[in-house]
């Protein structure tokens, strides 16, 4: 499309694509706005593109789901299938298990749109759980981007929920078996849950009215508030520009990159089909969820290695690793084996997460706006708290598959389960010191490459027999982004009393305040003055010259 | 009047009418069920009662009756001794919560002589003939229904095992003969439950059979299977071939800003 703008009438266009351009925009006058986000500048680096792997994985779902919801019937009517997977034939089983087998067996590129769509959902929740670590390690929630961080943390819960609900409609015996832990979890809510998943359900589990209602809730409602938060968010990203790491001419009040239109538009359009290519690959190639090998679903029958996608492993080892405890009072039972582990440990994480950006700036007392990201080096307390909530998980969610290591490394399932209960609560907090060791050390590195340059590798003997490897200044560019780095000093402690003796009322509070704040910021490595990274300077160029000369000199001999 | 017309010994000729033809009934039917037991010549017995005084009795007793290392094999069947030692199970190699195949101690006669001695201590499950376990004719479907009921929910619905308690385990049933299936879910060795002929008919028993062997094909309609492991190597996949790949690109595509 071309972006002639032409405001005048008297000056005709030469071209036809010019004459279309003023055709378009004397009636949607939308030359401006084109131009502008043609010209917009979008910053460049690996990381900022795991969003948009979700985006595309996201729009591959529209259209792979769109070519299944032709053939799927979303009906729990029972019939014999007479289809031609043999192994099954004559079996009695539900329309949408029917339907999906069909899907698989009998419809043109059936098999390969349904493991598209399959792949493609994982790909969708891992890209956006990657991109949220990204978005976390490097502090890009920081203000003005906290109500888009919590705008991203509701996409992630919507994704699960929409995988979960996909891998429920078919009607096989996993989605079955999902289907009634889902139920088991509602009714464990206290009071209401069983009202609940009567509600849902329309009555006793498995029922006919369920796999219905959810494919409304798939194909319509939660795909529909997916589509338009995706729509805010990015709108969001497009108004608060996107944030870029420090480097050579990039500052708080600038975007370094490259326009939109063409260099942008073509990295990020050549993505999608790389991304389109990838999952095609993966579904043409190998097997997702064979539910002709499950059969249909019938309460009665389970089968080992039951276990649900990716992202819901988490929640299925947590209710793994929970001991089977129980309250019963005044004829109720209160399920804690299902209450603490699928809804009150999730809560308690998914609260956390949306509220992080304001945790942080409460205890580090922030309020200003953020636009160069941090590297997680840099903010090795965050960094630190990321990876010991990320350790949580990956036990949570390595618990979840417990009955496939047993049987893969022969080891009891028993002693997994007690090791994991344990490491649950020992690992994650040895994760956070360990990684605020590590970042304080790469600090630390960083200022010593400031300093003394990188090592060259090469080793001169000095006349008086003293081996010294020559040291060399680090690039400029390599110096930029190390001296991105800001030091903030932890918040100052009030006191109690002021100087005219009369109670701060509010001190005790902020001494709590200061005592955090200098939890997260006290042990930063201080990045070097000017005045030392001169005199360095100096003496590495002194350095280097001395020991070019005694180069010199041992290869005169 | 009508008792007058009977000849006072027609009583006696029904009654051992009814019996021989009961009598007979269950001599057909029992040696159905134990065809094996009546082919055991003695010098077998003998031959297979040392081979268990040498083999076995350490564990099971000097007459087989048990002890606190081994089960007493009274009554277990042909059938048990055939799917434990043929599979390499017994002996076992050490100590262990469960027995692990391997490869086979005895010879196929030295397997039919111990299996004859045992079955001579009680009557038990045995060895099937080659008839009860040819699957011809069998109901495929039926199977499946029959496999996920009854043995999916520990050897899983892709037939690849699962794991029990305390480190046991169902094993794959990849490589499992008709034979050794049969004889399974008759003896039900190991963790294993007693599958008997009234639980399963011997019919029922060749739909699972061929059902069984229709998996043991490893066909993957959609492309390599990933161990048919389900949702756990799919999601180890998505991120170690999908995502991996995927990042790798975009390092590429990103990659040039300095």
């Amino acid at each position: 499309m071309s972006t002639t703008s032409s405001q005048s009438v008297s000056n005709p266009p030469a071209t036809k694509g010019g004459a279309a351009a003023v055709y378009i925009d004397e009636r949607l006058a939308s030359s401006n706005f084109t131009k502008r986000l043609l010209d917009k500048v979008f910053p460049d680096h690996w990381s900022f593109m795991l969003g948009e792997i979700a985006l595309y994985s996201f729009i591959i779902l529209l259209l792979s789901g769109t070519y299944l919801t032709l053939w799927f019937k979303p009906s729990m009517t029972e019939i014999i299938y007479n289809g031609s997977y043999m192994p099954l034939k004559g079996v009695k089983m539900s329309e949408a298990y029917s339907s999906t087998l069909d899907i698989s067996f009998d419809v043109r590129g059936g098999l390969l749109l349904r493991q598209i769509h399959h792949w493609a959902a994982l790909f969708f929740v891992a890209a956006v759980s990657v991109h949220l670590l990204r978005v976390f390690f490097t502090g890009a929630f920081r203000k003005p981007r906290e109500i888009n961080w919590v705008i991203g943390t509701l996409l992630l819960v919507l994704a699960i929920l929409e995988g979960f609900a996909g891998y429920s409609l078919p009607d096989d015996l996993l989605s079955g078996t999902g289907l009634r832990i889902a139920e088991g979890i509602m009714q464990a809510i206290p009071l209401v849950g069983t009202y609940l998943a009567m509600f849902l359900f329309g009555g006793e589990f498995p029922g006919t009215d369920f796999i219905p209602r959810l494919y409304s809730i798939h194909i319509l409602l939660v795909p529909g508030i997916l589509l338009a938060l995706v729509t805010v968010h990015l709108i969001m990203v497009f108004y608060q520009k996107h944030t870029q790491f420090a480097g050579p001419g990039r500052t708080e009040s600038n975007v370094v990159g490259y326009r939109l239109f063409p260099v942008y538009m073509a990295k990020a359009g050549g993505f999608f089909f790389i991304v389109f290519g990838i999952t095609t690959l993966i579904a043409a190639l190998v097997t997702i969820n064979p539910v002709w090998m499950y059969g249909p679903y019938t309460p009665s029958q389970v089968t080992a290695g039951s276990q649900p996608d990716w992202y819901i492993g988490w929640l299925d080892g947590a209710v793994r690793l929970t001991p089977n405890w129980e309250t019963n009072a005044f004829g109720h039972t209160i399920s804690w084996n299902l209450l603490i582990p699928a809804l009150i440990i999730p809560g308690i994480m998914f609260t956390a997460l949306g509220l992080y950006p304001w945790i942080e700036a409460w205890v580090t007392g922030d309020k200003r706006e953020h636009h160069l990201l941090d590297r997680p080096r840099n903010a090795p307390t965050r960094t630190g708290l990321g990876v010991l909530a990320l350790t949580f998980y990956l036990i949570l969610w390595i618990s979840g598959g417990n009955d496939i290591l047993a049987t893969a490394f022969h080891l009891s399932i028993n002693q997994i389960t007690w090791s994991f209960r344990v490491l649950l609560f020992v690992a994650p907090p040895l994760a956070f010191v360990v990684t605020k060791r590590i970042c304080l050390g790469l600090q630390r590195r960083d200022n010593d490459k400031l300093l003394h340059g990188y090592e060259t590798g090469r080793v001169l003997r000095l006349p008086h027999g003293e081996f010294i490897e020559v040291h060399e200044p680090i690039s400029t560019h390599a110096a930029a982004v190390i001296l991105g780095k800001e030091d903030i000093a932890p918040l100052a402690l009030e006191a109690a009393i002021d100087e005219n003796g009369v109670r701060n009322p509010k001190a005790k509070k902020n001494a709590t305040r200061a005592r955090l704040s200098s939890w997260f910021y006290s042990d930063n490595v201080a990045t070097p003055t000017d005045e030392e990274l001169k005199a360095a300077l100096e003496h590495q160029a002194h350095a280097l010259h001395e020991a070019q000369e005694h180069s010199g000199a041992i290869e005169g001999h | 009047m009508a008792i007058s017309r009977r000849h006072p010994a027609a009583l006696f000729a029904v009654l051992a009418v009814a019996l021989g033809t009961t009598g007979a009934a269950y001599a057909a039917v029992s040696a159905q069920a134990a065809p094996k037991a009546t082919v055991a010549s003695a010098t077998q017995v003998d031959q297979g009662k040392q081979l268990f005084l040498e083999g076995c009795s350490s564990c099971h007793g000097m007459a087989a009756q048990g002890s606190s290392d081994g089960p007493s094999l009274i009554g277990v069947g042909s059938a048990a001794v055939d799917f434990q030692v043929g599979s390499g199970r017994m002996p076992m190699a050490g100590p262990g919560i469960q027995a692990v195949a391997r490869k086979t101690q005895y010879n196929t006669s030295e397997i039919a002589a111990l299996a004859a001695y045992v079955a001579s201590l009680g009557p038990g499950p045995s060895i099937p003939t080659a008839e009860m376990v040819n699957t011809s004719g069998a109901d495929l479907a039926m199977g499946g229904e029959l496999f996920r009921t009854n043995c999916a929910q520990c050897h899983s619905a892709s037939a690849k095992g699962g794991a029990l308690s305390q480190g046991r385990w169902a094993p794959s049933l990849m490589n499992s003969n008709n034979k050794d299936v049969y004889e399974a879910m008759v003896s039900g060795p190991q963790s294993m439950p007693v599958f008997s002929d009234k639980t399963i008919t011997p019919s029922e028993k060749k739909d699972i059979m061929l059902y069984l062997s229709e998996l043991q094909k490893n066909e993957s309609p959609g492309g390599f299977s990933l161990g048919r492991l389900g949702a756990v190597t799919e999601g180890l996949f998505i991120f170690v071939g999908g995502m991996a790949a995927l990042m790798i690109v975009a390092v590429w595509i990103g990659a040039r800003a300095r």
